[in-house]
């Protein structure tokens, strides 16, 4: 058998593609947070429940109305985006002028709300969603067996993750938005819609994090609180990137899934709080973060 | 000249006035502990005196040196775990088990205060965040805590090895005592120089350090104090209890705490004993109604509202309604 720095390699790889997917959601999530407060300036801490919502949505399609897995990924970010535009214009606009430690509290609260409704509704135990026909079984690479759904995770993610760049930083959507990041008083000024901008933002951002909770329903059991302790680990990442830049917020969402499959296979016991140590050292070494512009 | 010395004196006088109304409170609230135990349950009155104490120690951070630390739950844990490991391993006094567990929630508030103060504002509150669950899991997987169980069946013993402790009624005035102990320490840390100097990092920090003050410094004192009288609390707590669990180190204690603080009115002095009394009573009134199931729910909903329109909190409402209607 093939050893790995005395592991045996399918472990090793299996770890390691355990690891990337779990980094995908890092990313995907770290990404709707930085897109959320780059415009908004607050910390979605309701991320993980709309993460969750995203979950349940897809669920719920498939009980109730038989919609499947391939329409639930359009539709569920959409319901999910829906809700987050509602609660921007009739809950975050209302606080935009005062601090914004005020934003964070106020999500807080309806994280609690969300997902002590799902508690209610469906009990702590999870529901199983199945994998898509089309994507079920795997594959053999010869050095390791790879689950297709688990290559899908992974593929969707980046490819996601890449368009949002790409929105962002190319287009001309992306050059508002960027610009209202910068200053939004001139934006207003010039005649763009700044709150119908905010207002879609937040709507997109939660779409994102919803996008993440359809990917991550046929490997995860949905269940309520299947967003909330991800979104701890979330903000370590975003503590570890630092939220300035789109590409950071990914690549480090990726490299920090990876250190964490990496730990479960040579110190599993340190796997749940490697994301936080490593945290703790960019704090020591380099307060701003890795892609971050000062403080 | 004249006039403004009448000017003078009568703003003394109004201020004498308004510190003998002060102090005249103070005694009502003070007679209203002191009598308490004997009309209602004292454990119960015990439980909001460690919350109220673990509320004012987190005010004095947020409400004083504007920093959100959304993981004082580790310190609060960790004084309680410590006391009850040692008070369930060891035949020591109960008050050496406490002001252990006090030290150590003070050793952990000052690791975590020098990597917290590093970033400011939201990156503030989720490094506290993420160091809190990191406590967590450690916690979880730790021997000396119990994991999942906790720590049951902590013998209260005699305090000083002389009274007691078995019975309610002491406990209950020993928990005053170190209630009004950190109560006290947080008032006079407020209105020493050193609390002006929190307040004016608060207002404007960058102007504070052009003055010349090491404002890094200030806050981290305050962090560490801060932390250190949450231990107490939780120390203190894991006493009256008899029990030390998980679940005072997990996030939902932090975000618990800080509804009370700011139910109560942050920045204010009896702000947060008067939120820990609400939240603690309701949570105790709703667990008995069938609405058992939605006090999450519920706390979520007036995280909200208080957010929207209620942001001083009840003490704060009132002396704003104070100064408006009796200058």
């Amino acid at each position: 058998m093939t050893m790995i720095f005395g592991v045996p390699a399918a472990a090793f790889y299996g770890q390691l593609l355990l690891g990337l997917i779990n980094g995908a959601f890092y990313a995907l999530l770290s990404l709707g947070l930085a897109v959320i407060f780059g415009l908004l300036k607050i910390i979605n801490f309701a991320h993980g429940a709309q993460y969750m919502l995203g979950a349940f949505a897809a669920y719920l399609l498939l009980e109730t109305l038989g919609i499947n897995y391939w329409v639930a990924l359009f539709l569920a970010p959409i319901i999910v985006g829906a809700f987050g535009v509602v609660i921007e214009r009739f809950l975050l606009r209302r606080i935009t002028h005062i601090d914004h430690i005020y934003g964070l509290l106020l999500t807080f609260g309806l994280a609690l709300v969300i997902q002590g409704t799902f508690t209610n509704w469906f009990g702590v135990s999870g529901s199983r969603y199945p994998v898509p026909e089309a994507l079920q079984g795997g594959i053999n690479l010869g050095f390791m067996y790879l689950p297709i759904y688990r290559a899908w995770i992974v593929a969707v993610a980046l490819v996601v993750c890449f368009a949002v760049w790409f929105l962002i930083e190319k287009t001309k959507l992306g050059g508002y938005l960027r610009a209202g990041t910068e200053n939004s008083a001139l934006m207003q000024a010039f005649g763009v819609n700044v709150p119908l901008l905010v207002t879609l933002t937040y709507g997109f951002g939660v779409g994102l994090a919803a996008l993440g909770g359809v990917l991550a329903a046929p490997v995860y059991s949905v269940s309520p609180d299947m967003g909330s302790n991800l979104l701890i680990v979330v903000f370590a990442v975003v503590v570890i990137g630092g939220m300035g830049s789109i590409v950071g917020a990914i690549l480090t969402g990726l490299m920090m899934g990876i250190v964490e499959g990496l730990t479960k296979v040579y110190y599993p016991e340190a796997s749940s709080v490697v994301i936080f140590l490593v945290m703790i050292i960019v704090l020591l070494v380099r307060p701003s973060g890795l892609f971050g512009k000062g403080t | 000249m004249a006039t403004t010395e009448t000017k003078m004196t009568a703003a003394q006088a109004s201020k004498q006035a308004e510190n003998r109304r002060r102090y005249l409170l103070y005694a009502v609230l003070l007679a209203l502990a002191l009598v308490a135990p004997l009309v209602a349950y004292p454990v119960f009155l015990m439980k909001i005196l460690c919350f109220a104490l673990f509320a004012c120690a987190f005010n004095l951070l947020l409400g004083y040196a504007g920093l959100l630390s959304f993981g004082h739950a580790a310190f609060l844990a960790t004084g309680g775990y410590m006391t009850g490991f040692l008070l369930s391993n060891y035949s020591i006094t109960p008050e050496v088990g406490i002001i252990t567990g006090t030290l150590a929630a003070t050793v952990l508030g000052t690791f975590f205060g020098i990597l917290s103060i590093r970033r400011q504002g939201i990156y503030f509150a989720m490094i506290t965040l993420a160091l809190a669950q990191m406590i967590f899991f450690m916690y979880l997987q730790a021997d000396f805590t119990g994991g999942e169980d906790g720590l049951q069946g902590v013998p209260r013993g005699h305090l000083f090895g002389i009274f007691d402790l078995s019975n309610n009624l002491i406990m209950y005035y020993f928990v005053l005592a170190v209630f009004l102990f950190g109560f006290l320490l947080i008032q006079r840390t407020v209105h020493s120089p050193f609390g002006q100097v929190l307040k004016a990092i608060r207002e404007n920090e960058p102007r504070a350090i052009s003055l010349g003050y090491n404002t890094d410094i200030y806050k981290l004192v305050a962090f560490v104090l801060s932390a250190a009288l949450a231990g107490l609390a939780g120390s203190t707590k894991t006493v009256v209890f008899q029990l030390a669990s998980l679940g005072d180190a997990h996030w939902h204690m932090s975000g618990e705490i800080i509804l009370m603080t700011l139910v109560g009115g942050v920045g204010t002095l009896f702000g947060p004993v008067l939120g820990a009394t609400f939240v603690l009573t309701l949570e105790h009134q709703l667990s008995q109604s069938f609405l058992g199931d939605w006090v999450d729910v519920i706390l979520g909903v007036i995280f909200v509202v208080v957010v929207l329109t209620f942001r001083a909190g009840i003490v704060g409402e009132i002396q704003k309604f104070m100064k408006k209607n009796f200058k």
